[in-house]
């Protein structure tokens, strides 16, 4: 397969991009929006995995480029499981709670990219007032 | 399951002799144990850098920096963070100077004053597939100057950028590659210099290993801009993994048409082989190499003729060095401008540096030039071992000098290294503390330029063996004050008449030390240097054998237990160094 021409080999490289995209992401660190997903044991039970699965599929549909999709352990509220975080550039971090494959493309769109909230899944608004 | 985290384990000779190989082994028997494989890729990349606290595994999209990892450790990673996704804490780096676990390796002092231009891609991406370095905009360089460019348009572009040879001499690149285009039309050839030969430097070993696309490409940017249709890459067959990942390089660059006949369809033909040398330090210097690739004895020629006249066989010939090479696509790819916008007045760019030594932390780095040798040291490195103090920095191997503290505040760039009767070098950096002998330093590089002198001229030849010898002297105590005059009267008069560089700069590390240490050698000449035997203390069982020889009595300790030498009061007699039966008194 021998290249022809430099339109060519950018087409190609936006092919191979692919490959590179997680470690591009964890190096770059500008308006970095981190989702953590909490894959404790009871994490996992609930549906975590799928979970996970589904953001990685949307943020990647949506082409978020600035999105981290972050796997950690046990977040804490495990009778709220799949737990995930979210942590935005300039806004307190937001918990939210039960967030399974159905609810998840509503969750990224309304909170990440419209930066709004969904109050019926919020567990921790703020960190500040939760230790209070 | 999507692939949701990518794991990159360093694959440079120095971890891998740390066995990150089985690593990567183990790890992805583990994963395909837990039906992981899909979702996690193990990623084997080129050199990180960071040597000393070898082997790395580095975890992204989480950014997290494991350091020292043992293979018995990788079962706790996997069950940890990748399956529980906790970070594994007792393998993260620990800073030196503030005693903190840092996770990221951003926050890491080692990496927060680099800046990567030759290094850009090492310990990012799989040097051994291509399409990770076309990812990162790899061939793109090659691809826009063939379309848009004229040679002399590259030539000029490589002269606005001011890239000078990192090889050492610190020629500009741009006017070399116009001598030998300037040449009448014909068979020409572009050599890559990977003849790396100080003690103690491996720069461009690790950019070989860890993205040798960057150096083909170079080349074949360099073969257009000189008109040669042959790249020669000549390199030590002590480097068995940089020769690997060159072969794989250039077999998969063949196979997408970045090398061979017709590039990117504009018509010019280009292609590169591989020259083995058998490891000889002179090889390093142009015309020597040139006779060496030949079949010839590895000896210099006198110069002029130049190579960019008459190089491979009497055909105009560029030599550039790898790490030269590796700057050349960002170059293109982001304007003369951009790169000559770093640096300091008359050296442009970066230079890559390999720490080594009493140090903390030791490997490459890549500052742009004018980094003061503090930033170096303290910043980067984090400081002196065990908190000693810092004496000198060698910098240059056998063809250099020392800088002192009294320099530790200069910029370092190729001029003011000179300046200060050192030089720049290929970038090995040894660092040295107070207790280093800088007699002892000096007799080291000469031992290797006497041993790897080729023999051609006589001052060479003989003079740097008569060098020793006085060092050998001086160091075994029986040397003389008229020793030092003669050394210097020596190490000028090599200078001034060898016939290559490996002859004119031997002497500098006697005469760099001479003048900076002077004392030091003026002690052995006068035989006023306090010596004494020391007593290895895991060795010693306590016989007492030695206390009952010692004619001054400055041995103590009691049966059983490891005793201790008096340093003040030893006479160096040696008589419990032959007394002693267990190998545990060291010499002076």
């Amino acid at each position: 397969m021998a290249i022809k021409s430099l339109e060519e080999l950018k087409k190609l490289r936006a092919s191979m991009q692919k490959s590179i995209d997680l470690r591009k992401k964890g190096e770059s660190d500008d308006n970095a929006v981190e989702v953590l997903v909490g894959m404790g044991t009871c994490g996992i039970a609930a549906g975590a995995r799928e979970t996970f699965n589904e953001i990685l599929t949307i943020v990647e549909d949506k082409n978020l480029d600035n999105v981290k999709v972050i796997s950690v352990g046990c977040i804490g509220h495990c009778s709220m499981e799949p737990v995930v975080q979210i942590n935005m550039p300039n806004r307190e971090s937001l918990i939210y709670g039960k967030i399974t494959k159905e609810n998840a493309e509503n969750l990224i769109q309304t909170v990440i990219v419209e930066e709004g909230y969904i109050e019926e899944n919020l567990l921790i608004e703020s960190f500040v007032k939760a230790a209070l | 399951m999507k692939n949701r985290m990518s794991l990159l384990v360093c694959g440079g000779t120095g971890c891998i002799a740390s066995q990150s190989n089985e690593m990567i082994d183990l790890l992805r028997t583990k994963l395909a144990e837990l039906n992981m494989s899909d979702e996690i890729t193990v990623i084997k990349t080129g050199c990180f850098g960071f040597c000393g606290q070898g082997p790395i595994i580095k975890v992204q999209p989480d950014n997290v920096f494991y350091v020292k990892v043992k293979l018995e450790d990788i079962e706790e990673i996997v069950n940890e963070h990748i399956v529980k996704g906790r970070t594994v804490d007792r393998l993260l780096f620990e800073d030196p100077k503030e005693k903190e676990r840092v996770k990221e390796h951003k926050e890491m002092d080692f990496y927060k004053k680099q800046y990567r231009i030759a290094l850009r891609n090492c310990g990012f991406i799989n040097p051994e597939d291509i399409s990770e370095y076309i990812a990162v905009r790899g061939y793109e360089a090659l691809a826009t100057i063939l379309q848009e460019n004229t040679p002399n348009e590259v030539i000029d572009i490589m002269k606005q950028s001011k890239l000078r040879g990192r090889g050492g001499g610190g020629f500009p690149t741009g006017l070399k590659w116009e001598l030998t285009a300037k040449q009448p039309k014909g068979q020409k050839y572009i050599i890559c210099n990977a003849d790396e030969g100080d003690p103690g430097a491996f720069m461009d070993r690790s950019i070989l290993e860890g993205d040798p696309h960057s150096v083909l490409e170079a080349m074949a940017v360099g073969g257009y801009a000189t008109g040669a249709s042959i790249g020669l890459v000549y390199i030590r067959a002590e480097y068995p993994l940089a020769i690997h990942r060159l072969e794989t390089a250039i077999k998969q660059a063949r196979e997408f048409g970045f090398l061979g006949k017709d590039i990117f369809g504009s018509g010019f033909d280009f292609d590169i082989e591989i020259r083995l040398g058998a490891g000889a330090f002179v090889c390093g210097e142009e015309t020597a190499l040139i006779n060496s690739i030949e079949g010839l004895r590895g000896e210099p020629n006198k110069k002029p003729p130049f190579p960019s006249e008459k190089g491979y066989k009497d055909r105009p010939t560029s030599v550039n060095n790898v790490e030269t090479f590796a700057n050349i696509p960002p170059i293109i790819l982001n304007g003369p401008e951009w790169f000559s916008s770093i640096g300091t007045e008359n050296s442009k760019g970066t230079k890559v540096f390999a720490l080594a030594g009493k140090i903390n932390n030791i490997g490459l780095v890549e500052v742009p030039m004018g980094t003061t040798l503090r930033e170096i040291i303290y910043d980067i490195g984090g400081g002196i071992i065990d908190g000693k103090d810092f004496k000198a920095v060698q910098t240059g191997g056998p063809s250099g000098g020392v800088i002192t503290k009294e320099h530790i505040d200069t910029p370092i760039d190729y001029e003011s290294l000179k300046s200060i009767g050192s030089m720049m070098g290929s970038g090995g950096m040894i660092v040295l503390d107070e207790d280093d002998d800088m007699v002892e330093i000096s007799k080291f590089y000469l031992d290797f330029t006497q041993d790897e002198s080729c023999g051609k001229c006589t001052p060479c030849r003989i003079g740097t063996k008569r060098m020793y010898e006085i060092l050998d002297k001086l160091t075994s105590m029986e040397g003389d004050p008229e020793d030092l005059e003669i050394l210097e009267d020596l190490a000028v008069n090599i200078k001034h008449s060898s016939l290559c560089g490996l002859g004119q700069s031997a002497p500098n590390p006697v005469l760099s030390t001479l003048d900076f240490f002077r004392e030091e050698y003026e002690a052995y000449a006068y035989r006023t240097k306090k010596q004494f035997y020391k007593i290895i203390p895991d060795k010693c069982i306590g016989c007492t054998k030695c206390s009952r020889v010692c004619p001054v009595d400055c041995i103590t300790g009691k049966v059983k237990e490891v005793h201790i030498i008096d340093e003040d009061a030893c006479i160096a007699c040696g008589a419990c160094f032959d007394a002693c039966r267990f190998e545990a008194i060291e010499k002076p």
